[in-house]
């Protein structure tokens, strides 16, 4: 706000409230800084009553709550004090890390930093109520800064669960398709986790080259952990078969779901040269077949 | 194959022809090839074929045709034909394009051909109803 709209606005005020008006802009955040750090205590208590109130942050104890909302409501302070956000940005990345593993959500995050924004501004509502103008100048003061810390705290949060999201995905992509020898000859690939056609295009490369340096003969390849597959994927599934079969290896599918099965047959992919059997014991049990091993317990009533 | 460096390697091995393809083969050596391969075949009376492709790292539509077509003219001839050695890419590459090897029995390697045929001529020079388990 500009000096001549001050002046217009403050113009049937008092002769204190003029004084009062020409202490600088400046000087106006050092005096709301300090009337927060006095009454620190009941805003807390009024900002954490709020919380819980409007359902949020259920995922923490009331004293993990007490504790949390003590050092936002400091940083919180301390920017308005120094108008710096670094300290912030690295404490809410710190609180980011700690809570998202607990299953906080954005909204909640967000929520809660906009609650303590309103908190705050009623408080300085009520300081400065019977003075219009200053109260005016208050909030041009406080509100550029607290936008600022909702900013940074959301932001911070989304960035960390960015981080995290796509840390996870490495991870996934790392140990997603194991090629795994169980006897001479048989390969195991155990699928768990959703198949996308980046994942599937490595499944290929990994079971094909898998084939050839374990001389494999029948692989099974076990999909009960695949939650569902689209068409393209399945149509890549079915073109892995049958390159593994130009190499000489028999393929045995295990463990589709029944939604999975639904899936296949109303897109029409042609599963005739599939072979498929319900469960990896199934699929285990028939692969050992095919290479003429013959398990049984020993003394047992199966073997020949 | 008379002149220049050998292509294609056509050995005997006992009733067995194994043919060795060194290199990609243009369209008229695939052709060149299959004649050769299927001339032999009367010759040594060969009851099968092995032909190795482990050395390739492409294979276009032309020669997956022709290794399916001298498969078809051996078993007229009375051999039994199987590939062995397609390597990882290359069979993607044929399945992504929809080149089929047909009827044609692909194997891993030369080992499992030999091992394969083994067990089919036996098979049907002993007459046992025993049936291969199918590849």
């Amino acid at each position: 706000m500009t000096n001549d709209q001050d002046r217009f606005l403050a113009g049937g005020a008092t002769e204190d409230a003029v004084g009062l008006r020409r202490t600088a802009d400046e000087e106006l955040l050092p005096q709301l800084v300090a009337h927060l750090r006095e009454h620190r205590t009941k805003l807390r208590h009024d900002w954490a009553f709020r919380i819980t109130d409007a359902g949020l942050l259920r995922a923490m104890t009331p004293q993990e709550m007490a504790a949390e909302t003590t050092s936002v409501y400091d940083n919180y302070v301390e920017v308005l004090e120094t108008g710096s956000v670094e300290a912030l940005q690295r404490y809410a990345k710190n609180l980011s890390e700690r809570i998202i593993p607990r299953g906080v959500e954005t909204h909640e995050v967000l929520g809660i930093v906009l609650l303590l924004r309103d908190v705050l501004a009623r408080s300085l509502f009520e300081k400065y109520q019977v003075d219009f103008s200053l109260l005016n100048r208050v909030l041009d003061a406080y509100e550029p800064a607290a936008n600022r810390i909702a900013n940074t705290v959301a932001v911070s949060f989304v960035e960390e669960r960015e981080r995290v999201i796509r840390q996870q995905q490495d991870s996934i992509r790392e140990l997603s398709t194991p090629v795994l020898p169980v006897r001479e000859r048989l390969l195991i690939l155990p699928i768990i986790g959703v198949l996308d056609s980046e994942r599937a295009r490595q499944l290929t490369e990994q079971l094909l080259t898998g084939i050839r340096t374990h001389r494999a003969k029948v692989v099974v390849i076990d999909i009960t952990g695949v939650p569902d597959v689209d068409e393209a994927v399945a149509d890549h599934l079915v073109r892995t078969v049958d390159a593994s079969r130009l190499m000489g290896a028999s393929v045995i599918i295990t463990g589709l779901s029944p939604l999975i099965a639904q899936t296949l047959v109303t897109i029409g992919v042609d599963l005739s040269k599939m072979d498929t059997i319900g469960d990896l014991q199934g699929g285990l049990e028939e692969a050992e077949r095919l290479l003429g091993y013959i398990v049984g317990r020993e003394g047992g009533v199966s073997g020949p | 194959m008379t002149s220049g460096p050998k292509l294609v390697s056509i050995l005997r091995q006992g009733s067995y022809l194994i043919a060795s393809i060194h290199t990609a083969l243009d369209d008229t050596q695939m052709v060149r090839f299959r004649e050769d391969l299927v001339e032999q075949i009367g010759q040594h009376r060969s009851r099968g074929v092995i032909i190795d492709v482990a050395a390739l790292d492409v294979l276009d539509s032309f020669g997956a045709l022709t290794l399916r077509t001298i498969a078809e003219m051996a078993r007229l001839r009375g051999a039994l034909t199987v590939i062995v050695g397609i390597q990882p890419d290359v069979a993607f590459a044929m399945v992504s394009l929809g080149m089929a090897t047909g009827d044609v029995t692909t194997l891993l390697d030369l080992e499992e051909g030999l091992a394969f045929l083994d067990s089919r001529t036996r098979w049907a020079s002993a007459g046992t109803a025993r049936r291969p388990t199918p590849a």
